[in-house]
Formats: structure tokens, C-alpha cells, sequence
């Protein structure tokens, strides 16, 4: 098809970048990782994506999203595959995206720690994550679930506000 | 097709069945615990037990399409809503009504310290790309559903008169469900021999070990290993329970068969 090959691969790249993440509007679905490759297979645009979270809701809708954009782009012969071959880990988000997070009054994820001694671990110490309001560390976990599938809830006790913060896994 | 005593022949119906038998305990285990969406104790209780739900129903989803792909069956709604009972391979430790809190927890404790070992082990062995990758994606949510009801485990047990009861009761009541975890039947040593499954019993040891060195920290009284165990549920035999479950699960879906979100 003529119309998908004079759009250059980096192009579609902007578009996805025009996909919001519905549960958490700030971010983007390329900025979130979730669009692992962009590929052309003869005429046909194929997207790749992995999901965040199992229990994700919007994964359905992440990917009638970027469907829709796309035909809205002028291309109508894609599929977008979702995949496990990669494990989606919050390491793949950016720093920008980790800001924008923060600015948002979300608590963005810190490096992942992947601890083979998970057991060992469980009784130790909770992290702790900075108040995305007033940065301060006087803060406690409340819940290690919160609205959504990625974010646990906090409470600031120096601020007196709850935050929520995004799960790191 | 009734799967009493079936045992899989070729390699893709060992693996189809393997997918399917992790499938099913997280279905049907991830609906009772949906069955909390309103009743929580407090709100956020509400939530977390309704997004370990969805965990659940997510990691059986992904389960079942891989099976589905394998197995030529349409999607994963064939395995979930039109199978009956019988069909079913989940072990009736998931199956059993949700009780009060404290028996959910216990329920949760057992079934996710179970899967902690059995996916850290399979994350290890399983040599099919896609099924691994899922695996370990699942495996980093089990773990914080563990961290969630072993903190509830110690303190409903190290809490009040009535919550330390409560618990102690609980896991009295579903000990003799915990052996059919841990049962090799001859599909599951197919498996192994094919590096679909893994010997379980190797690491029996360590969740036992586990699980007292937690029921002890909660100041409860850890029970017998050796009482009787059920068993049977994995080739059909089911409790009376799962029969309601599925009528509430899948009268929808059988009553409007091509039904969909709009």
C-alpha cells in the first residue's frame, strides 16, 4: 500500500506517542513501554506490544487506541500484537515520564531491586517514597493496592495528604 | 468431552492440559475473590482483594489464549464459559465458598505461597519462550498477593481473641484441601519429563517450612500434615461448590453467546 510506505517508521513512532494511557493521562503508551517494536512485513504495519499489569483493564482499550490512531493516520492494514516474550518492568518508563508522574501528584516507581531473596526480604524494612507534593520522606503505606492495578496507596504525615504511588515491578 | 482420568498423549496435549490446569485454579480462585467487590472489611481491603482478583483473571486469560492457540479453540471465553463442571482441572482449594476474611486470607496465604515456589521454579525450567515470559511476568504480581495476606496472616493471628479464632479456624478448615497442591499424578510427571511442569515435591519442604515459620510468628497452631487429604478435583471430581460458581460465572455468557461490550 502506498500511503503506509511513504510513512517512515519514525512517524509512527510520533503517532503512538499521540496515545494516552487511559487510567493514567499524562503518560503516553511509548513512554509507559508498553510499544515494544514498530515493524513493516511486506505491505502490512505490525505493533508490538506487551502488557503492564495482568489484572490491566485498560490493555483492551491501550490497544483499540492505537488502532484507532493509526487508521486515523491514513493506515488501515496493521495489527497489533500483544506479546510475553519481554516482562514489562517500570525500569522501561523514562525519567521523563517518571516526572511527569511525580507533577501529576503520583509517586513515580523507583528502580526495581530484583531481590532473589524475596522471602528473606519480607520481613524487613517497607521503602520508602518520597511525597510527590512536598518530598518529604515521613511517609507510610496504606494500601498495597490502590485505584488501579499499578499503584498503591500512600499517607504523608508531614503534609497530611495520601498519594498514590506507582507500583514498581 | 469429560476429562475423568485423561491422560494427555501427544506433547501439545500435555502442554494444553498443563496451561489449563493453571488456569483454571487462578479462574475460578480469581472469582471467588471477586465475589468481596462491595463486602470488603474497609475500602481498601475492598480494592486489594478485587485486584488480586484481576491479577487472577488476568494471569487464567493469557493462559487459556496460549491453550486456545495450541488446542484450535476460538478464544480463551471457550475455556472459561463453555466448559461444565466436570471439565474443569482446578483443585478444590479455589473452589470452596469465601468464607469470612479470615478464611480468604488463610485461603490466599496457602494458595499464593504454593504458587510463589511453583513459579519461581518454572520461571526456571520451562524452555517454551511465550509460556515463560508469561510466568515470570506473573511471578512478580504473585508476590506482592503473598506480601499482602502473609501481612494479614500475622496480624488476624497476633491480633484480638475473636480474629485469632477466626484464622485458626480457617486454616484448620482448609488443610486437607492443601494436598492436592502437591500431587504428581501421571499428566503432571508427563510434564515434567517434558519440561512443562516441574517435581513439585522438591520444594515441599521449603513451604512447609514457610508456612510454619509464619503460622508460628502469628502465634497459631500449624496442622497436621499427615490428616486426610482430599483429592480427586484436578480429574473432575469436584465439591458441590463449583457447580453454583459456574452457573453465576457463565449464565451470561450461555444465555447471550455472541453478547459483547459495547
Amino acid at each position: 500500500m502506498a500511503e503506509v510506505k511513504s510513512i517512515s517508521i519514525k512517524d509512527i513512532w510520533k503517532f503512538l506517542e499521540e496515545v494516552i494511557d487511559p487510567e493514567i493521562p499524562v503518560l503516553n503508551v511509548v513512554e509507559m513501554g508498553i510499544v515494544r517494536e514498530v515493524l513493516l512485513n511486506e505491505d502490512k504495519l505490525i505493533v508490538r506490544i506487551t502488557p503492564t499489569y495482568s489484572g490491566c483493564p485498560a490493555m483492551n482499550v491501550i490497544e483499540d487506541e492505537i488502532r484507532k490512531k493509526l487508521k486515523e493516520k491514513g493506515i488501515d492494514h496493521l495489527s497489533v500484537v500483544t506479546d510475553y516474550k519481554e516482562t514489562w518492568t517500570t525500569d522501561w518508563m523514562t525519567d521523563h515520564a517518571k516526572t511527569k508522574l511525580k507533577d501529576y501528584g503520583i509517586a513515580p516507581p523507583e528502580k526495581s531491586i530484583d531481590n532473589a531473596d524475596f522471602l528473606t526480604n519480607l520481613k524487613g524494612s517497607q521503602k520508602i517514597v518520597p511525597c510527590p507534593f512536598c518530598d518529604s520522606m515521613d511517609t507510610n503505606l496504606q494500601s498495597e493496592f490502590g485505584s488501579t492495578a499499578c499503584k498503591s496507596q500512600y499517607y504523608c504525615d508531614s503534609c497530611k495528604q495520601p498519594f498514590e504511588h506507582f507500583k514498581c515491578i | 468431552m469429560s476429562t475423568f482420568d485423561t491422560i494427555p498423549q501427544t506433547k501439545k496435549e500435555i502442554f494444553t492440559e498443563i496451561l489449563l490446569r493453571l488456569a483454571d485454579d487462578r479462574l475460578i480462585l480469581g472469582h471467588r475473590l471477586s465475589e468481596w467487590a462491595g463486602h470488603g472489611p474497609e475500602l481498601e481491603e475492598d480494592l486489594a482483594l478485587a485486584n488480586i482478583a484481576l491479577d487472577m483473571i488476568g494471569h487464567s486469560s493469557a493462559l487459556y489464549e496460549y491453550a486456545a492457540k495450541l488446542d484450535n479453540k476460538p478464544d480463551e471465553d471457550h475455556y472459561a464459559y463453555f466448559r461444565d463442571d466436570i471439565d474443569f482441572k482446578n483443585i478444590a482449594l479455589v473452589e470452596l465458598p469465601k468464607g469470612d476474611f479470615a478464611f480468604t486470607i488463610a485461603r490466599q496465604f496457602l494458595f499464593s505461597s504454593f504458587s510463589y515456589f511453583l513459579y519461581k521454579d518454572l520461571t526456571d525450567t520451562i524452555d517454551d519462550e511465550e509460556f515463560n515470559g508469561m510466568l515470570q511476568k506473573h511471578f512478580k504480581e504473585i508476590k506482592y498477593h503473598l506480601r499482602h495476606s502473609r501481612e494479614w496472616v500475622l496480624r488476624l493471628g497476633d491480633g484480638t481473641e475473636e480474629s485469632r479464632r477466626r484464622i485458626q479456624h480457617a486454616f484448620d478448615e482448609l488443610w486437607m484441601y492443601t494436598g492436592e497442591m502437591f500431587e504428581m499424578d501421571k499428566t503432571f510427571e508427563l510434564a515434567t519429563e517434558n519440561r512443562f511442569y516441574t517435581d513439585v515435591l522438591k520444594w515441599q519442604i521449603d513451604w512447609k517450612e514457610f508456612i510454619n515459620t509464619t503460622l508460628e510468628e502469628a502465634t497459631l497452631i500449624v496442622p497436621d500434615y499427615d490428616q486426610y487429604m482430599f483429592t480427586g478435583a484436578r480429574a473432575g471430581r469436584h465439591t458441590e461448590y463449583l457447580g453454583f460458581l459456574l452457573s453465576q460465572m457463565q449464565f451470561l455468557r450461555r444465555s447471550y453467546p455472541d453478547a459483547e461490550w459495547k
